[in-house]
């Protein structure tokens, strides 16, 4: 008799394991072929869209490809001092070529975001350029304007020669490459981005705090109260959750104006003067109340499905072991919640650090957010790479956020109404 | 929440002051949409009450904003509610047939990098919609799509399907997979099993799931501000230009309309939800 044991067949005579593996990686692939549709398609719509974001962020082959030849000549220049004629042949002939093709408005755009004066004088260069003798182009190109005569133009123009670049990452950051290479910030009155980063993690950080503490003595009443009640006070959590954003928004408008039910009613109870009716609109104290308003479903919901589940008597055991109802309810109920509100917090804070229409409409200038600086360089400026390099960083901190959120409550654990 | 009969004094004073919060923070919560009713019907162009309001005047009321939402000249919310309604449709049902199809797949036990997959595919809900809009107006502008019906309802679909497959995904861990093994072994095909056996018990939260989707892409705005053009225009967008440049009692009317139609929805959505609660015996 021999110990070894014997391989077991299916009917079909291959081994029970080899034929165990074979229909699993079919059920594999047959769940996978599910999923693929969708997977694919959001790839394809979405995914790749966000990745293309950093391509334009840091692409910069625009100004290389409209002066090949300029570029070319600066590779021999060292920056010191005024480029040699050859570049400013070659500047005026590749500008000669833009003029021709009716393109040099976008160099002049891209120019300016260098630096500022670039449009002008290359305005002022098209119109004087047609006068131009053959030969010494230095001594013409610099009595257009003085400040072509000026080196720091020219390095400029020098500056964009590589492909890609991080400016745009600098700028979101009120920094900047200066002549020699290093970053340095740009001059105090002019940090507005920093001061708008700040802002909204100020924000989004005040509006979570106070979803909190507003959402926790709401989501113990619903958990707690006998179902009939809470049914219903369930309704007032879920009719905002469901209404449409605008409406709530434009709710808002209406009363926190200066002559709405608010300040009506703060004359009215004698805390301000008819006069001096304060201005809560246009300004943080809108943003404040509106998001915390609107983003409060989202704190009480997964608050509530965790308190739901602690039963009523740990409570009665931590009374009758000799905790007073204080002690009871820090030491024992407290904890027990800790996951759903890490839970209500973390998708609070990220829902309100990407805020964009609430602070848009109530937020005026001191409450807008990097989201609205993001859809003004989008729609007005159309610097589209400066605002994907916004909108990347934006969202480094969103999935940095959603990582954690994933590892401690998971994605699938996310619940709806 | 009665007290019990022995509650001290300062416990009972401490209760009603935590019931005080509540009803405060209710208040808070939900006061703001029950302004908007009365100041819908106000007869005057103001949004503040009237004097003639606050007296219950029946003179001060009219539908005065409502004919004009409906007959005003030049009136762009026809054309909006016939877009969003076709938006929101056809958003629907795609969001609806990729999200369950997919979340079958992420529910089966055989499903590799499921962590990650689940992960990417709720990321449209997570991802800040001014991110997502950059991104989908790239992408449609590329494709042509741009101030179209087309590429819209695609970028619905993407913040459609999060929805579904959290829903869906939800109604099938509770889901028994017997039965459908049991209608395999009675000799039907796994189209017939889905149609016949999986698509009734999961209907619920299919429907709610397509609620959600459906509401999504109606109150949707950020996206839609990137990619319509003006014949694609929304009852969000009308909205959006309404509350920047001028907040007419006009708009107030739309939004008693829209509260009127998001509490059916929530009516639908939480009827849903206990009946597939009771399917799947979970009781609370």
């Amino acid at each position: 008799m021999s110990s070894e044991t014997k391989q077991i067949l299916t009917t079909d005579g291959i081994p029970l394991e080899v034929s165990l593996k074979k229909a699993e990686k079919k059920n594999k692939i047959k769940a996978f072929l599910l999923v693929a549709p969708l997977l694919l398609f959001l790839i394809i719509t979405y995914i790749f869209p966000i990745g293309e974001m950093l391509f334009r962020s840091v692409d910069d082959r625009m100004v290389t490809n409209m002066l090949p030849k300029t570029f070319q000549a600066m590779e021999k220049w060292d920056g010191k001092e005024l480029p040699p004629e050859e570049v400013f042949e070659a500047f005026y002939l590749d500008y000669k070529f833009l003029v021709e093709k009716k393109t040099f408005g976008k160099l002049a755009t891209q120019l300016n975001y260098e630096k500022n004066g670039f449009k002008s004088i290359l305005k002022k260069l098209q119109r004087k350029m047609k006068k131009f003798e053959q030969g010494n182009y230095k001594e013409q190109i610099m009595n257009v304007h003085k400040r072509w005569a000026n080196v720091e133009y020219w390095r400029a123009i020098k500056r964009r020669a590589p492909d890609i670049t991080y400016s745009k990452y600098l700028k979101a950051m009120d920094m900047y490459e200066n002549e020699d290479g290093k970053i340095s910030q740009v001059s105090e009155d002019r940090r507005v981005h920093r001061i708008l980063w700040l802002r909204t993690l100020e924000i989004a950080f005040f509006v979570t705090i106070l979803c909190f503490l507003m959402a926790y003595p709401i989501a113990h009443l619903l958990a707690t109260l006998p179902m009939k009640y809470s049914n219903l006070l369930m309704i007032c959590v879920l009719l905002p959750f469901w209404t449409s954003l605008l409406v709530r928004t434009a709710s808002w408008m209406i009363l926190l104006q200066q002559q709405g039910i608010v300040n009506d009613f703060f004359v009215w109870i004698g805390l301000v003067g008819e006069e001096n009716r304060p201005e809560m609109m246009y300004n943080k104290t809108g943003t404040y109340v509106a998001m915390t308003q609107i983003l409060l479903p989202f704190m009480v919901l997964p608050l509530y499905s965790v308190m739901k589940t602690i039963s009523p008597s740990l409570m009665r055991a931590g009374k009758s072991l000799g905790g007073t109802p204080f002690v009871a309810f820090w030491k024992v109920y407290f904890p027990l919640t800790i996951p759903g509100i890490g839970a209500g917090c973390l998708l609070v804070f990220i829902l309100a650090i990407g805020y964009y229409i609430t602070p848009a409409l109530v937020g005026g200038a001191s409450g807008t957010l990097i989201s609205n600086q993001i859809a003004f360089h989008m729609k007005s400026t159309l610097d589209w790479s400066f605002a994907s390099a916004m909108g990347l960083m934006l969202l480094t901190g969103v999935l940095v956020i959603y990582w954690i959120y994933n590892k401690l409550v998971g994605v699938d654990n996310i619940k709806l109404g | 929440m009665a007290l019990p009969k022995y509650t001290e004094t300062r416990y009972r004073i401490w209760h009603y002051f935590y019931l005080f919060i509540c009803t405060c923070v209710f208040f808070f919560l939900i006061a703001p949409l029950f302004v908007i009713f009365p100041l819908s019907f106000n007869a005057e162009e103001f949004l503040v009450f009237s004097d003639g309001m606050k007296r219950l005047d029946p003179d001060a009321f009219s539908l005065r904003w409502y004919k004009d939402m409906i007959y005003g000249t030049k009136n762009p919310w026809g054309l909006a509610t016939k877009n969003s309604f076709i938006i929101a449709t056809f958003a629907t049902i795609g969001s609806v047939i990729l999200g369950t199809v997919a979340a079958l797949g992420l529910s089966s036990r055989h499903m590799p990098y499921k962590g990650i997959i689940m992960a990417t595919l709720i990321s449209p809900m997570i991802v800040p919609l001014i991110i997502s809009g950059v991104a989908i107006f790239f992408f449609m502008a590329k494709a042509g799509l741009a101030a179209t019906h087309t590429g819209i309802i695609l970028a619905h679909i993407v913040l459609g399907t999060p929805f579904v497959v959290i829903t869906v995904t939800a109604t099938l861990s509770g889901f028994d997979h017997s039965v459908t093994r049991a209608a395999s072994s009675l000799g039907s095909d796994p189209v017939n099993t889905f149609m016949k056996i999986t698509l009734p018990l999961i209907l619920p939260g299919v429907i709610s799931g397509g609620l959600f989707a459906f509401v999504t892409s109606f109150d949707e705005v950020v996206v839609v501000l990137f990619l319509a053009g003006l014949d694609n225009t929304t009852i969000p967008i009308q909205m959006w230009t309404g509350l920047r440049e001028q907040l007419s009692p006009t708009i107030l009317a739309v939004a008693t309309c829209l509260i009127v139609l998001s509490t059916l929805i929530l009516v639908t959505a939480e009827l849903l939800r206990r009946r597939s609660e009771r399917i799947r015996g979970i009781s609370r």
